[in-house]
């Protein structure tokens, strides 16, 4: 999975997201991992995380497969990080999304302090992560760097488009869903909050950044053309 | 044998139907004519492009071509379970009078899509494009391998060594195995291994000449990732094989390169990248918190 690795956006664009998630290797530590990455999806709710996921299971924002139809006027939040940590049940990749550097340092020093024993990456602009990394007291492992995209590069929408549904790495957010989004908070026809959620369901691995979504689509909207 | 294996891989995704004798199918998209009523949510979600509103029958259809069978329509959009008639009839009259319901962008109304059984080879489609299919191969659910991610306990990518990923249709544009066959085999040619443990890989007839099996050259993925391991003093050349190839294909390629930090947390990988031009500031950063429980790890490595 390489699900976060190729998020696009300039460096500035990027400075609110960070995405932390454990795995255990096939074979190497991967047996009785499942109470591992519960209780590391615990520590993480202590500080504040805008997303959560199970990637065999979903993340917080999920599409409910029993909607009333009064949802279209009065859609309830359905938000349940409490689900996403129960229903784990096998080995898996867990992730938790923070919008603040502080929070997500003090989020490393407990997970340290915890001693799972799960590989544990950030996925954020490198500097930064490093940095966030020392100042917990951890010194990086491995690195892995995106270099961006090549080839037919005339078949990928927009910038904010693009940025928005890289947000998905899996792309399971479609570029037209993104520009739809796009124009419909321009129009207001719906709020930034709104739009973000949509678009959140689709992604089941729980990495979509809700912040950087309502920040890039309330740029959009005051933009002209 | 293959196909065994890829029918039996992703028993624990979603949207596997089990029948006699506990058999367990595979299905293709489909929508249902009976209960579409054309809302058109569907034709927005889909990250391939793959549905339509024929205008002629005023049902959504898949093309089947196109369509990866990523499953974000079945699963991604929520349902109601709305009367198909009720819902057509109340369309019909607000279209008289040019009015048109706002409804959420996300939901089904009627729950009119309907996956079918899938066959092979079209079952690899869905394998390299749905998130929530493990690939029995690697029990990892995505495209790919585990990577630098779990590096600190298996130790795949050494000081000096450099891990790359090849990914190939990212983002959303999607990619045939005929364009990843063409990049695999010039890789080969130069000589340069494939990773072992790697879907992609277990697709070629031989690793050696990186060609992909015949019978699967014309399914479309949403994306793959082909992994490749190299020393340090290689990556300006694979960097060039790719970024060569990818001028010559009808697809995206997204490159990822990874390396083993030293003692203070350094990469000599970054003075690598600078000196080729080739900008970088997003990535991911393992840790290193991770310990192996059930083995030891490979001695002298890491």
């Amino acid at each position: 999975m390489t699900n976060t690795l190729h998020r696009y956006g300039a460096p500035e664009t990027l400075k609110d997201d960070y995405i932390v998630f454990a795995m255990a290797a096939r074979g190497i530590n991967d047996e009785g991992s499942v109470e591992k990455f519960k209780t590391f999806l615990r520590i993480a709710q202590k500080h504040g995380p805008i997303n959560l996921g199970d990637a065999t299971q979903g993340g917080v924002y999920r599409p409910s497969k029993r909607l009333n139809p009064l949802a279209h006027w009065f859609r309830k939040d359905e938000r349940d990080p409490e689900s996403v940590v129960m229903n784990i049940n096998q080995p898996t990749v867990v992730s938790a999304v923070f919008d603040d550097p502080k929070a997500l340092e003090a989020f490393l020093v407990d997970i340290k302090k915890a001693d799972l024993g799960l590989s544990v990456n950030i996925s954020a602009l490198i500097d930064s992560a490093a940095e966030i990394a020392k100042q917990a007291g951890i010194t990086r492992h491995s690195v892995e760097y995106s270099l961006g995209f090549f080839g037919a590069l005339d078949k990928l929408p927009d910038r904010a488009t693009l940025s928005l549904a890289t947000m998905c790495g899996h792309g399971m957010i479609s570029f037209s869903l993104a520009k739809k989004m796009i124009d419909w908070v321009k129009q207001s026809r719906r709020t930034p909050e709104e739009a973000s959620a949509y678009m959140a369901r689709f992604c089941s691995c729980g990495i979509f950044n809700t912040t950087r979504s309502c920040r890039l689509l309330n740029e959009c909207s005051h933009r002209t053309g | 044998m293959l196909e065994h294996v890829f029918s039996e891989m992703v028993i624990a995704g979603a949207g596997w139907t089990q029948e006699p004798p506990h058999r367990y199918i595979l299905v293709y998209m489909k929508i249902s004519l009976d209960r579409c009523v054309a809302c058109g949510n569907c034709v927005a979600i889909c990250p391939v492009g793959a549905i339509d509103i024929d205008p002629v029958i005023n049902r959504a259809t898949v093309d089947q071509d196109r369509c990866v069978e990523c499953f974000a329509c079945y699963r991604g959009l929520s349902t109601e379970h709305l009367n198909p008639t009720l819902v057509r009839s109340m369309r019909k009259v607000f279209s008289w009078f040019r009015l048109r319901f706002d409804p959420e962008p996300d939901v089904c109304p009627t729950d009119a899509i309907e996956p079918q059984d899938l066959a092979w080879p079209r079952i690899v489609r869905r394998a390299f494009s749905d998130p929530l299919v493990p690939h029995e191969s690697t029990g990892i659910h995505g495209r790919g391998t585990e990577e630098v991610k779990t590096n600190d306990v298996t130790h795949r990518v050494g000081e000096g060594e450099v891990g790359f990923t090849i990914e190939f249709g990212r983002p959303s544009v999607s990619a045939s195995f005929r364009d990843i066959s063409g990049v695999t085999e010039t890789l080969a040619a130069a000589g340069i291994a494939f990773e072992a443990n790697n879907p992609v890989t277990h697709l070629m007839d031989d690793p050696s000449t990186g060609k992909i099996r015949e019978d699967i050259l014309d399914e479309r993925v949403l994306s793959a990732i082909v992994e490749v391991k190299t020393t340090m003093e290689r990556v300006p050349e694979i960097l060039r094989i790719v970024r060569e190839a990818a001028e010559n294909i009808e697809t995206i390629i997204a490159i990822g390169v990874s390396t083993r930090c030293d003692a203070e947390g350094g990469s000599a990988l970054e003075s690598v990248l600078h000196d080729e031009g080739v900008p970088f500031w997003r990535g991911k950063t393992n840790l290193g918190l991770g310990r192996a429980s059930q083995v030891e790890p490979v001695a002298g490595s890491g």
